[in-house]
This record gives structure tokens, C-alpha cells and sequence, in this order.
């Protein structure tokens, strides 16, 4: 994937599982981070084991705005880590993680995460389970002969 | 019936084949535009990003159309639209930015180096402002109507081409 | 010199596979003079093709950076296995591996296939040497793997470090030799169709060679979901992202087959259903190379992106798959369908193998190709990852787990469902007690993981149920296989339950000296220290980690830096106990001078890779078996 030169992300090189043969031919040469340290809760776990899992399966479900399709819980991105602050500072004062990605939806649109919201633009997605198999059932029926009674 | 399900997976194929013509004579671009376009700024109270600079609060930006500029003094491209910016400002747009990430000596190196066309500058060293906007990378500029709504997003650097068009927004924002 | 001999090779295979589909199709008509000529130059071909790839490792393994291919793809100071590795590591050796392999299968089928009626066997090789065609047009007009470079570099742009990894050196190849075994499939049901010999014949003709395909891809799945595992440093397995999934629905779709083939060979029913996943199983492959080269989707895996080529592929997936489709479509009224059964009988449980199978097939492919086509009609950007992916495919797969417990205790033709229930009562017994102690012992977890560790205890027990009551001696090989294969199943899903319900996580910033815990292990970190490796520096961190009273042991995870090209990886320390892994990852120093750190310990997780390796171990019995059975029947004939 190129990197338009007029645009910048932050870490293109420095994400983890982010290196794409495309980018490396790419050779963007400033490729700068800010110097600051990382938000104060990006790398550290909330002090309740049932919110810390809460926002850990909530950012596995987020989509890194930077990176090549990670979660925010994969990425170093620096953004990545602004963005897994906010989702433990709220939890901590909290919010439910289905407000937090219902603000992030609001933000950046459905794009930002990786469960699709169910609506009338998705029905078919979350429909398909089900229809695959009454079509499969359908299909094979005539595979099949009546039992004949013992 | 039957011919419905025989003839179903060439149909299902063509279907493949279209969104596959679709994506690669439109590639599309990997930019994430704000959902907050047409909407009111979120609210916000930043503290200064530049000694002798004053912050930056959402209250500020109302009253005239002005720009919005989202930057930060590590960012290669956001000095490369600082004579964009500066000509903006000699054109009568008030300009006021955020600088993300960013400590004040750096800013300040940063406005000596590239000219300084702000009236205000809030600091957001954990983009969580950068985030409540919708924004995802430096540079960025909303242009932001008199009553606080932000009318449009300016995704990367300004280039010279740009200018007339933003002013005309700008303009059209009043 | 040797670029030129290759590049020879590669222009003459491509006229003699030329030569290969106009004989076989002549042949296939009954012409005896072409027929006798289709299996020599199945063979030559495949030689030539071999023989250009080989050019290739060769130009790599001395590094001629006067071939366009080496300047970008390797460099002087690379250690030897990775510059042979380079070879394939690039989108134009891959193809090159591409058409090899399709040449290798076959010269392969020429050989050794003597029980198809020859017509089909003709309408089978001219049917490979079509779709052989095809890429090596793509490779010589616009993928030419022999370029030259005029004036060569003096030491090359390097390797993607990721890629300088055991493990992701030989992924390629292993992958390969799967995707593409299985266009044999797809030729034999191209041929039978067009031959109108869908039958026990051509079931038996194809399963060897499915079984191959499938083990190898098993294999390949099993390996880049281990590499990945260990090498991005996340300590996540399966990321449900494009490129893996186009690695996964050639192999949902091989396994369907490799089950239904068996229907037909020895029961001769399901005909249509196995030419038709025969079809599907191939444009699968081919669908996966063209979506990760491309670039249509958005992919950490995904090859450098050239839309040019990309329309390429897609012509050829148009003349491919389209034609395989059409000509479905029209002859397969002439498919007479074999004697049906009784629902609770072994056909009746692979039908609904097939049919959850075929599923959760389409429920990946809509997944992934959703998000695109929500983009084309409305213009709206969407992301479907793993929420959609675990609870839409999750509850299916759990469903087949079961019905695969079911199916080798049911007998042929028809069963009755009271002495199946007597079968089956210690399986679900041992599954109850299963979900009842981790209930108790280990408290709630989700819904998903409990079913999941239950249903394995239960599957195991009763994918065992085969060797109950037999001479363990005289079973046969492939039932041994099918047995292994099938436990393999159940271990690798204890290992997904376990690791998603029991992995401990810890993050901090740390000081040297100070003590974290994780799990039932204290990890102290001593030092940290620069290293200098071939071609990489480092920094290392040494960690010391214990476990109640039992003896320490060290860590060394490291934060490399590559120079050729500039990137930077962090190489995860692991250490295997019998109950788990323990997962250490060193990230960078904060300005107090604290290290950010990141531990995890995953409880059997190395289970899910050692049930993919019985799974491709239990194939393999079977290939074996099934190979032996028949090489016995031929002999007691003569």
C-alpha cells in the first residue's frame, strides 16, 4: 500500500505485524513519531480484572485508523495507544464499551470497528449463517428417501 | 428450480467479478474522513501549546468562520503547507490550531522555523481531542462556520491549489 | 547466463503445455496418435518447469543482483536459507512456484494414473495444460521472474525481515503445493464433465491426489498460524484477516471434498455435490492468489499491489472459473445421480459434514468480500473482523465438530438412531462431566470456549470409537488415519477453548529488578543489553522467571533493528511447558528509564498446532493406506 507523501500517520514503520512488502518499497524517508511518551492508559491495565477484560475485548474489536487492518490492541502505533487510553479511562469512569464504540462509530463511522453494526446495510451479513444453511438443506433434500418403517 | 440453482454459482461469480472491476479501477483512498462534518464542534478546553500563545476552547471558535488547523511540529508535511497557511492568513482567515503531541519548546521551534499564522493553539498530548473531532492524522484542517458547526474537512497538507477553494468556503461559510 | 537458461525453460514449458492441451483435446475425441503423445509431454513439461524454478534458486543462492528479482527481493549479507527462501518470497517467484507445481501434479498424473478410462484421463491433462497456460502467459508477458538489471546494484535492496524466519521461509512452498494440488481436482472434474465420467472411477481416481493437496495445506495453515503466533508478538493465532481467510477456503473447501469423494467412490452417491466442490476447491485457490496480489483488500499479508496485475488474474479467473461454472452448468444434467439414502445413515452425516462445510465456506467469502461490496453499491466504508467472524462461523463449526463425532459410528446406507444413541452415550457422558468439572473447578467462562472444551472431550472419546472391539493389528491404515485425523480435531479445539478462556495477560512498566507476575509465574527482568546479529542489531532483555518453589529459568526477548531494509521486529522469548507457554515481549524504555513490558501465559496453547499436525499426521496414514490397499488389489488381480 503506498503512503501518499502529502499525508502523514503517525509510526508507519513502527507497528507490529504492519510490514507489508509494499510499504518497504515504498521508502518514505521522514518518517517521524512524536516525542512524547505513550497515554497514560495505553500500556497499562486497568486495577479490576473484569474492566481490564472488558476493555481488552473491546479494543481487540477496534480497528487500528493507521495501520494495514489490526486491532488497537495489536498495534504501535502511536494513535493506537492514544486510542486504547481512551477506551481504559472510560471504562474506568464507567461507561459501557457499547457507548465508547457507539462514540468512535459516531467519529469515524462503522469502518472503526470490526463488528458490524446490524442494521438494514448489514442484514444480509448477519442473515447468511442462517440462510447458507436452509439453502444447503434445500439443496440436498432430494439426496435423501423416506424411511421405510421396521 | 432447478436451472435457478445450476446457473446460481456463475451468477454468484459475475457478482464477485463486478465488485472485483469496481475496486480496481476505483481504488479509493485509504483516508478516513470525519463524521462530524455538518455537525457542532465537540466541547473542549485545551491548555497553550506555545509559550506566549493563548489555548484553545470549543467557545472560541464561534462568531466570525475561521480554520482549524491540526498539527504538530514533528509532522514533515505540516511545515510544507506553512506558506499556505501564512497566505490564508494574509487573506483575513483567522486561523487557530491543535497541536498533537507535542511539547511547547518544539512548538515554538516549530513557529520560528515556518512562520506562525495562529491566533491560538491548544495542546493535546494524548490526541484525545484529535479523536473526539474524528480527525486520524496530522495535518488536517475543519473550517469551522460562525456558529461553531465544522463545514469541512481538509484531509492532508494544504497545497497552493487548495487555497482558493478554502477560501471560498470560508466565504461561503459566513 | 543461468537466468537465460531458465527464462528457456520457462518459454519452452509453456509450448509444450501448449502442445498438451491440443493433443489431449484431439485425443479426448478418440484420436489414438495424439493420446499416446499427452503423457510424455505432461512429463517433459513438467521437467522444463522444474528445471526454470531451479534456474531461479540458483540465481538467488549466488545472488546475481544482475536479475531484476535478486536487486529487490535479496541482498549480499542475507544468510544462505534466506537467500534461497528470497526465491519465493516475492510475487514473481510464487508464480513461478505457481506453475511449477501445476506442471510437478501433472507430469505426476501422467505417470501414475492408469485406472481412468483414457478419454478422461486426455480431457484431464489437456485440461491442466489449459489452466498451465493461462499463468505462464501471466509470468512471461508480465511477470518475467528472469529480468535482467542494466547496471547491477552492488548489494541489493534485502528481504522483508519478517520474512527471515524458519517458519515463514517454507510456509510458501508448503501452501503452494496444497493451492495448486488442488487444480488436479479441478482438471479431473473438468475432464469427467466433459467426458460425461462422473463416477466411482473418477472418485477413486481423484482422492489420492486430493488427500495430498489437502495435507499439505493443512500443514501450510497450521505452520503460518504458529509463525504468526510466535513472530508478530501478539501472541494472537488466527486474525480473520483477508489473506488468511484466502488461505482457509481452499482448505474448508478440500476437506468437503476429500469427504464427499469418498461417498462417491464407495457408495457412488453425491455426485454433482463432489464435481462441484472439486470446481469450488481450485477457484478458491485461485481466487486467494488474486485477492493478496491485487490489492483490492486491505491486508498485513498482502503482496506489493499492482492493479495491472491484478486484472491479469482476474482475466484468468474469468476464463478459469467462469468456464468450470458454465460448463457445470450445461452437463450437469448428463451426471446420473447414484442410489439415495436414509438420512441417519454415514451418507446422511457426510451430507451434513458437507453441507456445514460449505457454510461456513460461505460465510468467510461473505465476510471478507462484504465490506467491498458495501463500498461498490453505497460508497460506505465497513470493517468485518473477528466479532463477525467467531460468532457467525463459531456455533457451525462447533456443529460439525459434533456431526464428526457422529459420522464414522454410523453405518452405511441406513442406521437406526436407539444403538447410535447407545454408541454415543460414553462420549456425551465424558463430554457432561467435562463441562460440569470446569464449571466447577476453573469458574464461569464464556459460553463459546465451555462448549468448545466440552465438545473436544466428548469428540475425542468418540472419534477413538472405530478401534473399540477391533484387532488394533489387523485395522486397516486409513482407518487409522481417519482416527488420528479426527482426534487431531478435538485436541486442536481443547487448545482455541483453553487458550481463549484461560490466557493471563499482563502489561507494565518495568523496572531492571523488579518482579512481575503472570499466571502461576513470577518473571523478574535482570538486564536488558545490545546484541548484534548478521545482519541486525538488537536490544535483549534477560528475564528470569519462576513458578512457585520450582527452579528458575531465563527469557531473552529482543527489539531488533534491520539495516537493509530499515525495519524494526520484536522477537517474542517463549517458553513450552507441558501446560502451556509462557509469552514474553520487550518493548521500548519510557524517559524514567522503566521498561514497557508485556507478558501472557497461555495455558494449552500449543495444543492447537499439535492437533493441525495429527490432522495432516492422520492424512497421511490415510493417503498412505488407501495407496497400499489399492497397490494390493492390483496385484492380487495380476
Amino acid at each position: 500500500m503506498e503512503r501518499p507523501l502529502h499525508r502523514l500517520r503517525r509510526s508507519p514503520y513502527l507497528y507490529r505485524g504492519g510490514m507489508a512488502l509494499a510499504l518497504l518499497l515504498a521508502a518514505v524517508p521522514a518518517f517521524a513519531d512524536s516525542s512524547l511518551p505513550a497515554a497514560a492508559w495505553a500500556n497499562r491495565q486497568l486495577p479490576d480484572p473484569a474492566q481490564e477484560k472488558a476493555a481488552s475485548d473491546l479494543m481487540h474489536s477496534l480497528r487500528c485508523l493507521v495501520c494495514q487492518g489490526q486491532s488497537i490492541a495489536d498495534s504501535d502505533a502511536e494513535l493506537a495507544g492514544d486510542m486504547r487510553s481512551l477506551v481504559r479511562s472510560r471504562i474506568l469512569a464507567g461507561e459501557k464499551p457499547e457507548a465508547i464504540r457507539g462514540w468512535l462509530v459516531d467519529r469515524y463511522g462503522a469502518w472503526v470497528t470490526f463488528e458490524p453494526p446490524v442494521e438494514p446495510l448489514t442484514w444480509p451479513l448477519w442473515a447468511a449463517p442462517a440462510l447458507l444453511l436452509v439453502a444447503g438443506v434445500f439443496l440436498a433434500r432430494r439426496r435423501f428417501r423416506r424411511r421405510a418403517p421396521r | 428450480m432447478k436451472r435457478v440453482v445450476i446457473w446460481a454459482p456463475v451468477v454468484l461469480f459475475a457478482l464477485f467479478l463486478g465488485m472485483a472491476v469496481f475496486r480496481l479501477s476505483n481504488p479509493g483512498s485509504t483516508d478516513v474522513p470525519s463524521r462530524l462534518v455538518g455537525q457542532r464542534l465537540p466541547a473542549f478546553a485545551l491548555a497553550p501549546a506555545a509559550p506566549g500563545k493563548p489555548g484553545l476552547a470549543t467557545a472560541d471558535l464561534a462568531g466570525k468562520p475561521r480554520l482549524l488547523n491540526v498539527f504538530a511540529s514533528w509532522c514533515v508535511p505540516c511545515a510544507a503547507e506553512s506558506p499556505q497557511l501564512l497566505a490564508l492568513k494574509q487573506a483575513g482567515v483567522e486561523i487557530d490550531a491543535i497541536a498533537i503531541r507535542d511539547r511547547p519548546a518544539d512548538v515554538a521551534d516549530f513557529l520560528r522555523r515556518f512562520g506562525d499564522p495562529y491566533t491560538k493553539i491548544g495542546s493535546d498530548p494524548e490526541s484525545q481531542v484529535q479523536l473526539a473531532l474524528g480527525s486520524s492524522g496530522v495535518p488536517e484542517s475543519f473550517i469551522i462556520d460562525a456558529k461553531g458547526v465544522i463545514r469541512h474537512q481538509h484531509i492532508g497538507d494544504i497545497r497552493p491549489e487548495d487555497v482558493t477553494d478554502i477560501l471560498r468556503r470560508i466565504e461561503a461559510a459566513r | 547466463m543461468i537466468a537465460e537458461l531458465g527464462l528457456a525453460a520457462l518459454w519452452l514449458a509453456a509450448a509444450l503445455a501448449l502442445l498438451q492441451f491440443g493433443c489431449g483435446m484431439l485425443a479426448m475425441r478418440g484420436s489414438e496418435g495424439m493420446a499416446a503423445l499427452v503423457r510424455p509431454v505432461a512429463v517433459v513439461q513438467g521437467v522444463l518447469v522444474t528445471l526454470a524454478f531451479v534456474c531461479l534458486l540458483e540465481v538467488f543462492r549466488v545472488t546475481d543482483l544482475s536479475v531484476a528479482l535478486v536487486a529487490e527481493n535479496s541482498h549480499v549479507a542475507k544468510p544462505l536459507m534466506y537467500k534461497i527462501a528470497g526465491a519465493w518470497g516475492n510475487h514473481e517467484g510464487s508464480m513461478l512456484l505457481w506453475v511449477t507445481v501445476l506442471g510437478l501434479c501433472g507430469a505426476g498424473v501422467a505417470l501414475i494414473e492408469r485406472r481412468l478410462a483414457p478419454p478422461a484421463l486426455m480431457a484431464t491433462l489437456g485440461a491442466q495444460a489449459a489452466i498451465a497456460l493461462g499463468f505462464y502467459a501471466f509470468l512471461l508477458i508480465a511477470s518475467n521472474p528472469f529480468a535482467r538489471l542494466n547496471p547491477a546494484p552492488a548489494e541489493g535492496a534485502g528481504l522483508n525481515p519478517l520474512l527471515q524466519d524458519p517458519g515463514l521461509a517454507f510456509h510458501p512452498p508448503t501452501l503452494y503445493f496444497g493451492y495448486v494440488g488442488l487444480s488436479i481436482a479441478f482438471s479431473f472434474a473438468v475432464g469427467a464433465l466433459l467426458t460425461g465420467e462422473v463416477g466411482p472411477a473418477f472418485a477413486r481416481a481423484m482422492r489420492p491426489w486430493v488427500l495430498g493437496a489437502w495435507i499439505f495445506l493443512t500443514l501450510g495453515i497450521t505452520a503460518g498460524s504458529y509463525w504468526a503466533y510466535y513472530e508478530l508478538g501478539w501472541g494472537g493465532w488466527w486474525f480473520w484477516d483477508p489473506v488468511e481467510n484466502a488461505s482457509l477456503m481452499p482448505w474448508l473447501a478440500a476437506t468437503a471434498l476429500l469427504h464427499s469423494v469418498t461417498v462417491v467412490a464407495t457408495r457412488d452417491g453425491l455426485r454433482a455435490w463432489t464435481v462441484m466442490l472439486a470446481v469450488v476447491a481450485f477457484s478458491m485457490s485461485m481466487v486467494g492468489t488474486f485477492l493478496v496480489r491485487s490489492g483490492i483488500l486491505t491486508s498485513v499479508h498482502a503482496f506489493a499491489v499492482d492493479p495491472t496485475r491484478g486484472s491479469f488474474i482476474l482475466g484468468l479467473l474469468v476464463l478459469y472459473i467462469g468456464g468450470a461454472l458454465t460448463l457445470f452448468a450445461l452437463r450437469v444434467g448428463t451426471v446420473r445421480e447414484g442410489s439415495r439414502f436414509d438420512p441417519v445413515s454415514r451418507e446422511g452425516a457426510l451430507v451434513l459434514n458437507n453441507l456445514l462445510l460449505s457454510a461456513i465456506l460461505g460465510i468467510v467469502l461473505i465476510g471478507t468480500l462484504y465490506p467491498l461490496g458495501v463500498e461498490a453499491v453505497t460508497g460506505e466504508k465497513l470493517s468485518v473482523g473477528p466479532p463477525y467472524f467467531n460468532s457467525a462461523a463459531g456455533p457451525l463449526a462447533l456443529g460439525l465438530v459434533a456431526v464428526m463425532a457422529v459420522g464414522p459410528l454410523l453405518r452405511w446406507r441406513r442406521d437406526d438412531l436407539a444403538p447410535l444413541a447407545r454408541r454415543l452415550a460414553l462420549p456425551v457422558a465424558l463430554s457432561l462431566i467435562a463441562l460440569a468439572a470446569v464449571l466447577a473447578l476453573l469458574g464461569p467462562i464464556g459460553v463459546m470456549p465451555l462448549l468448545g472444551l466440552a465438545l473436544a472431550v466428548g469428540v475425542g472419546a468418540a472419534s477413538l470409537a472405530p478401534l473399540w472391539g477391533r484387532s488394533l493389528r489387523r485395522t486397516p491404515l486409513f482407518t487409522w488415519g481417519m482416527v488420528v485425523a479426527h482426534v487431531g480435531v478435538a485436541v486442536s479445539l481443547a487448545g482455541m477453548a483453553s487458550e481463549t478462556a484461560f490466557t493471563r495477560e499482563t502489561l507494565a512498566a518495568a523496572r531492571l529488578g523488579e518482579t512481575l507476575s503472570v499466571g502461576p509465574y513470577a518473571v523478574t527482568i535482570r538486564s536488558v543489553a545490545p546484541v548484534a546479529g548478521p545482519n541486525w542489531t538488537a536490544i535483549e532483555g534477560t528475564f528470569v522467571a519462576r513458578r512457585g518453589e520450582g527452579s528458575a529459568f531465563a527469557l531473552n526477548p529482543q527489539a531488533r533493528t534491520f539495516s537493509r531494509p530499515p525495519t524494526q521486529t520484536s522477537e517474542a522469548a517463549i517458553a513450552t511447558r507441558l501446560d502451556g507457554q509462557l509469552y514474553v515481549v520487550l518493548g521500548p524504555q519510557a524517559e524514567d528509564g522503566r521498561w514497557q513490558v508485556r507478558l501472557w501465559w497461555k495455558p494449552f496453547v500449543t495444543l492447537i498446532w499439535l492437533g493441525g499436525a495429527m490432522v495432516a499426521v492422520g492424512g497421511a496414514l490415510s493417503l498412505i493406506g488407501r495407496v497400499l490397499r489399492e497397490r494390493r488389489a492390483r496385484e492380487a488381480l495380476a
